[in-house]
């Protein structure tokens, strides 16, 4: 891969600037949905609203987003801001459920037995209910950064540099190598930001329950009848 | 000056049907793309799906192809596959790319949905004197068709999503006037293509969540052991997919 | 079907969508114009910021630019690939970006699309004038990259083709391939027909158009005049006797402001860049497949300008 060894220093400045870019809406996706998953889980009646209203932003195609956009924001059609911003949309939409979810799978007693011991509920949160559901958070988050860091890529498209600039610059020159880099490159750094989360996930949560605890038994059962 | 009210009338102008481009041409195109890739995509990953769930053998493999085809960026995937395919084979490149996006999602609504199923069910069917086929047409084929509606859902979308992106190579579709539109300058006409590809994925998601409820059997979900505390839900959605899978990888 | 909280949700949802739709989108501000900078950035003693087409040849010449600048002592910005000339404009207008490398003709075109300028000294004289205060143009140089039809030479000797006149000799339907916006142009079909009375159909090849025009899909194309691939490939550029496309020559576009500071040097790279050197330039870029810096660095030290 000639082409690749030639080119390192433009992959790299590439990749930084793919990162800031991701590494933001992946941030704010998580700040932004924690609030509304807990909204969604504590209040009924706003459950349908928020994971409808999410739901049909993650239907909205990319591209598409980034003109809805600056309409309705203010801000303009080619700029790091609209792609910023289309990506914490969609990474909030995967996130959102996600938050919801892990918060109502809590064994109301474990609530009840932190009350009774005195918690009041702003401590209760931090303390009991987001540590036990750290683990299936995370596992959205996960799912969000790597479905953003992919997604960011059509930012080239709305003229922000990264390392989807290897596509479009590769088939303009028709160099394989070059567009092939750039698919590599968004999948490896995809796959590390993946195992950071997951490693970080398990240094900050050792409560977590171990990988792979239930199913293979029963399976195996099934399979040899 | 309201920039939705150009664009509506960029849409609804006369143009769209006699000028070069018509709309429903281009919806044409964008729903060509999208059906035929989804369905050679089914042909190829529900059957293996199936197996997985069945067997219970392969899972890791496919958990990871899941895992790899959500890191994939589609839009590198398209203009690699054009530029190695050449122009001539622009839409074979195309549907080979839409393809390989589709599999991992019907890949993992089926073999989720064969798990999802309760043990005990499958056991009953054994304990019948069922065949393993029989086990399967029967009783795994049906009760996963929930999931496996979710998953055709998230891969007809991603789809949708993909074929906006491949205008960039002259595919036509919707993503047409949206690319065309940002050299032009002509806001209007972006904002016209990007409500209508909108609408095509609502339509798209709202006929799928349809066929999702449809697919549930009668009398399922009624005894179904829950959670403490989870919310009872008899069908899954796109997220609910994801999260699935996330959380038999990450927990 | 849908449970109470479902159908509120949606209910809801589409009530805020609706509100949304109605409220937003009032902002009379143009979308697609530049953002604002958030400081000043025309002073002639911070860092020159140069922009480039998302064309790789475009931004050859920009770090051509770029170099060269910081060989005398400046600190330069880039900023490159920030799509098509609709894209940057309102930058450079509004100051963000300071120096950009532009096509004479083309450029005149997008200020005034009406221009009748085709010769290479009118058009750089009517830009000077259509340019808004606080843009100039530094000196032009002689190397052109220009929108251009071409056939292959198959398609030329049977028709007898050497010109754009002689487009009404052939028989077959013509397909013209190109950019998306090419269809809209003033030179693009609409051109054709007014000028040579050629009807044509427009497909949209967009970064593939060579291997459309090779393999058949097209049968006329556009292609860049300085694209290597014209003499790789045996095209033949039709000519233009009636002036449809406009000389378009390699110019600097700069902010008054620093105008007079970069002055000596960037015309000094004009005056050294030729037609054929530019084609060189490009061939580098697809055929070598060298970086854009490395392929800068070589044609500076060759013409002894860093």
């Amino acid at each position: 891969m000639t082409w690749v060894a030639n080119n390192w220093d433009l992959i790299a400045t590439l990749t930084v600037a793919h990162l800031r870019q991701s590494v933001l809406p992946i941030f704010l996706g998580l700040v932004i949905a924690i609030p509304l998953g807990w909204l969604a889980f504590r209040f009924r009646w706003s459950r349908g609203l928020i994971l409808t209203t999410s739901g049909l932003m993650y239907t909205i195609p990319s591209l598409a987003l980034f003109a809805l956009l600056p309409p309705l924001l203010g801000i303009s059609f080619l700029s790091t801001a609209n792609l910023v911003i289309a990506l914490t949309i969609y990474a909030v939409a995967i996130m959102v459920r996600s938050v919801a979810d892990a918060l109502a799978s809590i064994d109301p007693n474990v609530r009840a037995a932190a009350t009774a011991m005195g918690y009041g509920p702003w401590r209760r949160f931090w303390a009991v209910e987001l540590p036990l559901a750290g683990p299936v958070i995370l596992a959205g988050l996960r799912v969000a950064a790597v479905s953003t860091i992919s997604l960011a890529t059509v930012g080239i498209l709305i003229g922000v540099e990264n390392l989807g600039y290897l596509f479009t610059n590769g088939l303009q020159r028709r160099i394989v190598p070059e567009v092939l880099a750039g698919v590599v490159a968004v999948m490896v750094i995809a796959l590390i930001i993946d195992l950071t989360l997951a490693a970080t996930g398990r240094l900050l949560m050792p409560w977590a329950p171990g990988r792979r605890t239930r199913r293979r038994g029963r399976r195996a059962r099934m399979v040899t009848s | 000056m309201n920039l939705f009210a150009d664009a509506f009338a960029w849409l609804f102008s006369p143009d769209r049907l006699t000028g070069p481009h018509p709309l429903p041409q281009a919806i044409a195109e964008h729903l060509f793309y999208t059906f035929v890739s989804v369905a050679i995509a089914a042909v190829i990953a529900l059957p293996i799906g199936y197996l997985i769930g069945h067997t219970g053998k392969g899972r890791d493999v496919a958990v990871a192809i899941v895992g790899a085809g959500r890191a994939v960026p589609s839009f590198g995937l398209i203009l690699l596959l054009v530029l190695v395919l050449g122009v001539l084979h622009k839409p074979a490149a195309a549907i080979t790319a839409f393809v390989l996006l589709a599999i991992p999602s019907i890949l993992s609504g089926a073999y989720t949905g064969i798990e999802a199923i309760d043990r005990a069910t499958l056991d009953a069917g054994r304990a019948m004197g069922m065949t393993q086929w029989q086990v399967f047409r029967k009783i795994e084929f049906p009760l996963s068709l929930p999931l496996v509606m979710g998953g055709l859902r998230s891969a007809v979308l991603q789809v949708v999503a993909t074929v906006t992106l491949a205008a960039y190579v002259g595919l036509g579709g919707l993503g047409f006037y949206i690319i065309q539109g940002v050299p032009l300058r002509r806001f209007d006409q972006i904002l016209g293509g990007a409500l209508a590809v909108v609408f095509l994925a609502l339509v798209l998601d709202g006929l799928f969540a349809l066929l999702q409820r449809m697919a549930v059997p009668r009398g399922v979900g009624a005894g179904k052991p829950h959670q403490s505390g989870a919310p009872r839900r008899t069908n899954k959605g796109v997220m609910e997919q994801n999260q699935d899978f996330a959380v038999e990888t990450g927990t | 079907m849908l449970g109470l909280t479902q159908k509120s949700g949606i209910a809801l949802a589409a009530f805020a969508g609706a509100a949304a739709l109605a409220l937003g989108g009032c902002s009379s501000s143009d979308p697609l114009a530049a953002p604002s900078p958030t400081n000043s950035s025309s002073s002639a003693s911070g860092p020159i910021v140069i922009g480039s087409q998302a064309y790789y040849s475009n931004e050859i010449v920009a770090e051509i630019y770029a170099q060269a600048l910081e060989a005398k002592g400046f600190t330069v910005e880039r900023k490159f690939n920030i799509g098509q000339r609709d894209a940057y404009i309102p930058s450079l207008e509004s100051g963000e970006i300071q120096l950009f490398p532009e096509y004479t003709g083309n450029l005149l075109q997008f200020y005034k699309p009406d221009t009748t300028a085709t010769t290479a000294a009118d058009v750089y004289a009517a830009l000077q004038t259509a340019l808004p205060a606080g843009l100039e143009v530094l000196d032009q140089s002689t190397a052109t990259d220009q929108d251009s039809y071409n056939v292959t030479a198959d398609f030329a000797a049977k028709y007898g083709l050497t010109s754009l006149s002689d487009l009404s000799k052939v028989d077959v339907p013509l397909t013209l391939g190109g950019a998306p916006e090419l269809e809209d142009r003033p030179y693009g079909p609409t051109g054709l027909k007014s000028k040579y009375g050629v009807d044509v159909a427009f497909k949209a090849t967009g970064d593939t158009t060579v291997e459309d025009l090779l393999a058949g899909t097209v049968n006329i194309a556009n292609v860049y005049s300085a694209d290597p691939r014209i003499q790789t490939d045996k095209l033949v550029t039709l000519s233009d006797p009636d002036g449809l496309f406009l000389a378009s020559n390699v110019v600097p576009v700069v902010n008054s402001k620093i105008a007079g500071s970069v002055a000596d040097v960037i015309n000094a790279v004009s005056a050294a860049l030729t037609p054929e050197g530019l084609v060189a330039l490009n061939v580098q870029s697809t055929v070598d497949q060298k970086s854009t810096p490395d392929i800068a660095k070589a044609w500076l030290t060759a013409n002894g300008l860093n």
